[in-house]
């Protein structure tokens, strides 16, 4: 009844000689990876394994000091690429799970893990589309600076005592700082689209990412006052003694510090309930509904980048960073606690997941809040909430030492019952999950345990 | 009330303007004329006795064999709970009667959609413009005489 | 092709605004057919300054299938299907009302147990579209499990459909002189099972979403229409019964012998804001379904044994005449102006579907709210493209 002519397009010369050699191997070697997977893996993992050591005991000390920094940050790099990919993967099983579902299973036999790869995959091979008249110079630049401030916060977060690419004096104020350069990334993006929509998105961007900067710093600095530096290695190392010597724990106004940043970081990673710029039932897609491909992939990446950076710095400023919350339980005793050592990457790298991992429970629990009701939470409550926190902060330190030695007594029974409701707070989360989880076929139901899969 | 109730209390109040009248089930109604149609809504809102607050509906029927083309407000009231329907036949050619958005706001759409699908021209309608068929449509399909359109802005439909 | 001329004229609603030395413009937006709020293909073109809607004017008819020009060729019979079609989410009501329409004209009598199938099915069906209507509402709202969780209760009521009639949205069950087909074996008491295991998940809903303190600020105060302009624009169902008047033809004109069974009329009271706002019109609905649990269970429990269907000839004919018969809908009041010449098919049949009346009132809840409140309204109207545009 009506047809229409579809373009063309296929690609061509070069291009087209790669993508169907590629194809072809792939389809070749395909079937050969699947049943020899375990010993490739292995063994990839087995040679690099190997490498690394070889590397570090014989070239290290010979190369020049820009190829090992190259390396470190290369090593960064793929890092939040691992990150972001792991992330887009448990964003949806948890979201699956969330919803009485079970989120991929399929690409890839073990609950779908390879679902990331595939994505990314599907997006590499997507169409350029560049609406026509956008503006091209900016459309193209804003994934670049959406992202790679995201991945430069990672060169000034120390993930233990040696394991940080540069601890300058100003961490702090680095990251931050790199963090609030995505904003304009965000801006760049709803404005070059020339779609009003995407414009509706960079502006509600623009005014709530901006204003949220301010509490989230200010929270930070309560405890930057409690400890006297910047730099992101002395505050990690000022929580060096377990549980309670975390800075969260160290007076009230740094507990509830915590708490401000934490909702502060949500808004500024655009996450729900503040994921009104990227907001799906009113705008689409919000500043991104432009981005097709792999431009989309960069904005997509930057979000999962950008939340694990500040549940880094979260963990780095208030919840003790790279140590153990048993270390300094074993001083002074025969027994050393063993699990995974009293400081290691591997604390700080958990404690951090932890915290995305109530980011994305936060995102499927509630609902979006609007624009003026953001902005009004800011400027109206938050604000002056932590402007309070911090002077409250200051004030405890001017107070808590030797010259006052009843306030020091006051603040130290202050100090151990914070830390006793910290671990309440833990007690009950870990009863909750272990509840729903013993439960779990009574709370979903008799009819869901008849017909769901694995329930 | 019962629609003879209904129809004692309307005559009453206009009994120039009603041409007929029916009272039983399954569909009582008063047909009135054109002219006095306004007057007669704003009546059967009003008056404490009736009170239709609810309009339902507005149909147009295409009588061709009569050369009519009849236009009937369906009514309910919320407070007394009874229905009633008030009629209004309109010469096929040029059907004109005065729209009742000014009494019933919902009106507004069925209008728009008698016209649209009927040709019948609401004088006064705030707003009178195709409702369901695009802008630029020609014709209005409902009719019994209506023939379906070939070509609309380059697309050819298959008879 | 030549550019389409409106005729309607955009206007600026503040004329009164007093120039400042900032220049602000007014945008026009484009709430597209295809846009993930607008529960199905309407256009609403917005002007709109800042985040401030001045005006919203929906343009309908992306949907029309020409469903009343169909009803004059085919039979009675056969435009039972067309019925289901008009709200798809509630074909079974949909349904039910055209049956009575068409039977009351031609003095056709169901039997007994013909209309008590027709009430569990009709509230079946009541609950599941207002399970997709707060789902998306709550989609709507950014609250995305809460749609998931509505959906997986919506799947146990489209097994029993399904089991029942073969169909899991378009059922064409409830036809003239009856109903299609009696119920298989251990219906009922999946029946009763489903409702003991939905009636505790409303609570649910209402802890994870109703009051929710987000979702409250978001839909508390927003979209207020108080009772006289609810009645003024014909709006029926929860849409009214969410500004306070207490009006559903269940109980005012039973049909279908819904006289029989003791239910609430749940009416918006304004606890969360003010009376007839969007959580108003939210809150009715979950009421609603309470409501619909409680007469299915009382249905169930009266069942009556008979046949369930009426003698009706295949090519039914109705006597001259016409018929004005409406049901009470969930999205409000479904009326069928039903004009007989005497013939096999109808002579005229005009369909008055309660969304289209409910989204006439769109244009003056718009004005003055914000965009994000646009999407928090037409999810609180509940629409259904399909019989605004028949």
């Amino acid at each position: 009844m009506y047809t229409f002519e579809r373009p063309h397009v296929e690609y061509q010369g070069l291009s087209r000689v790669i993508v169907r050699g590629a194809a072809a191997l792939a389809g070749i070697i395909a079937p050969w990876l699947r049943r020899l997977a375990w010993v490739v893996f292995l063994a990839v993992a087995a040679m690099l394994v190997v490498f690394i050591w070889v590397v570090g005991r014989f070239i290290n000390p010979l190369l020049p000091w820009f190829i090992r920094d190259l390396v470190v940050v290369l090593g960064l790099l793929g890092f939040a690429c691992v990150v972001a990919i792991i992330g887009i993967w448990a964003e949806r099983k948890v979201s699956g799970r969330i919803q009485s579902r079970l989120g991929p299973m399929r690409t890839g036999a073990w609950h779908g893990w390879a679902q990331s790869l595939a994505d990314g995959l599907k997006f590499v091979q997507k169409e350029d589309l560049i609406p026509r008249e956008a503006d091209e110079p900016l459309f193209r630049l804003a994934p670049y600076v959406t992202l790679v401030p995201a991945f430069c916060a990672y060169l000034a977060l120390p993930f233990g005592v040696g394991w940080v690419f540069r601890s300058g004096d100003v961490g702090l104020l680095f990251v931050l700082a790199m963090l609030a350069v995505e904003v304009l990334g965000v801006i760049m993006a709803g404005w070059a689209s020339n779609s009003k929509w995407s414009l509706y998105g960079a502006m509600r961007a623009a005014c709530q990412l901006v204003s949220y900067e301010i509490p989230m710093g200010l929270s930070l600095l309560a405890a930057v006052v409690a400890v006297g530096s910047l730099n992101l290695v002395d505050i990690g190392q000022a929580q060096a003694g377990g549980w309670f010597s975390w800075l969260v724990f160290q007076n009230p106004f740094l507990f509830l510090a915590f708490f401000t940043y934490y909702i502060a970081s949500l808004a500024s990673c655009k996450r729900s309930p503040f994921d009104l710029p990227e907001g799906e039932s009113e705008l689409v897609a919000g500043f991104h509904t432009e981005y097709s491909g792999f431009r989309f992939v960069m904005f997509f990446f930057a979000e999962y980048v950008a939340m694990f950076a500040v549940s880094a710095l979260a963990t780095i400023i208030f919840l003790g960073g790279w140590h153990s919350p048993l270390s300094g339980l074993s001083k002074g005793t025969q027994m050393q606690f063993v699990a995974f050592g009293d400081t290691s990457p591997l604390w700080f790298v958990l404690k951090s997941t932890f915290l995305v991992w109530v980011q994305m429970w936060f995102r499927w629990t509630l609902p979006r809040i609007r624009i003026d009701q953001v902005m009004h939470a800011c400027v109206k409550y938050l604000l002056p909430f932590t402007l309070l926190l911090f002077l409250g902060s200051s004030l405890w330190q001017l107070y808590d030492n030797q010259a006052h030695p009843a306030f020091q007594g006051f603040a130290n029974i202050l100090h151990y019952g914070l830390g006793c409701v910290g671990l309440l707070l833990l007690g009950l989360y870990f009863a909750g999950a272990g509840y729903g989880y013993y439960n779990r076929n009574r709370l979903v139901g008799q009819m869901a345990r008849n017909h769901l899969p694995g329930a | 009330m019962t629609p003879s109730d209904i129809i004692a209390v309307l005559k009453q109040y206009d009994a120039g303007g009603i041409v007929s009248v029916v009272a039983d089930l399954p569909y009582p109604h008063v047909l009135v004329k054109a002219e006095h149609l306004v007057a007669v809504a704003a009546f059967l809102k009003t008056d404490p006795q009736l009170r239709f607050d609810l309009l339902r509906c507005i149909s147009a029927v295409d009588w061709p064999a009569n050369n009519g083309m009849e236009v009937s407000y369906d009514l309910i009231s919320t407070s007394f709970v009874h229905t009633f329907a008030v009629k209004v036949m309109l010469d096929r050619r040029d059907p004109q009667v005065e729209s009742v958005s000014g009494v019933w706001p919902a009106a507004q759409w069925h209008e728009r959609e008698a016209f649209d699908l009927m040709g019948v021209r609401f004088l006064r309608h705030p707003d009178l413009r195709r409702i369901l068929m695009p802008e630029d449509w020609t014709g209005h399909p409902l009719r019994k005489d209506y023939q379906d359109v070939v070509e609309y802005r380059g697309l050819k439909f298959n008879p | 092709m030549k550019e389409i001329e409106l005729q309607y004229q955009p206007d600026l609603l503040h004329e009164g605004e007093v120039p400042s030395d900032i220049r602000t413009e007014e945008l026009v937006l484009n709430m597209g057919p295809q846009h993930p709020s607008t529960h199905g293909v309407l256009r609403v073109i917005l002007h709109t300054d800042g985040e401030l809607v001045l005006k919203a004017v929906p343009y309908i008819g992306y949907l029309h299938r020409c469903a009343e020009k169909i009803a004059e060729k085919v039979t009675y019979r056969q435009f039972t299907p067309y019925t289901d079609r008009l709200d798809y989410l509630a074909a079974m009501n949909n349904n039910l009302g055209f049956a009575l329409a068409v039977e009351k004209l031609g003095g056709i009598e169901t039997p007994q147990r013909a209309d008590y199938l027709r009430v569990i099915f009709s509230e079946l069906n009541r609950i599941a579209s207002h399970l997709v209507a707060t789902g998306s509402y709550g989609l709507d709202m950014g609250a995305f499990t809460p749609f998931v969780y509505c959906f997986r209760e919506r799947e146990w009521i489209l097994d029993l459909f399904e089991s029942a009639c073969g169909a899991r949205l378009t059922y064409s069950y409830i036809t003239i002189g009856g109903v299609r087909d009696d119920l298989p074996d251990g219906w009922v008491g999946r029946c009763r099972d489903f409702l003991d295991y939905f009636e505790p998940k409303i609570s649910e809903y209402n802890d994870l979403l109703s009051f929710n303190h987000i979702f409250v600020h978001r839909t508390g105060n927003v979209g207020v229409c108080p009772p006289d302009l609810a009645l003024a624009y014909a709006l029926t169902g929860p849409c009214l019964r969410g500004s306070g008047v207490k009006w559903d033809l269940r109980k005012a004109t039973p049909y279908s012998r819904y006289d029989e069974f003791d239910f609430d009329v749940p009416v918006g009271r304004g606890q969360n804001g003010t009376l007839g706002d969007c959580w108003d019109r939210y809150f009715v609905r979950i009421e609603e379904m309470t409501q619909s649990v409680r007469i299915i269970r009382q249905a169930l429990d009266r069942l009556p044994d008979g046949p369930v269907q009426a003698k009706v000839p295949r090519m039914l004919k109705l006597p001259a005449g016409e018929i004005y018969c409406e049901v009470e809908n969930p999205r409000g009041q479904l009326g069928f102006h039903l004009v007989s010449d005497g013939g096999t098919s109808p002579y005229r049949l005009k369909v008055r579907g309660p969304s289209f009346c409910n989204l006439s009132v769109l244009p003056v809840l718009a004005r003055n709210c914000l965009l994000a409140d646009i999407s928090a309204l037409l999810g609180s109207l509940d629409i259904v493209m399909g019989e605004v545009d028949r």
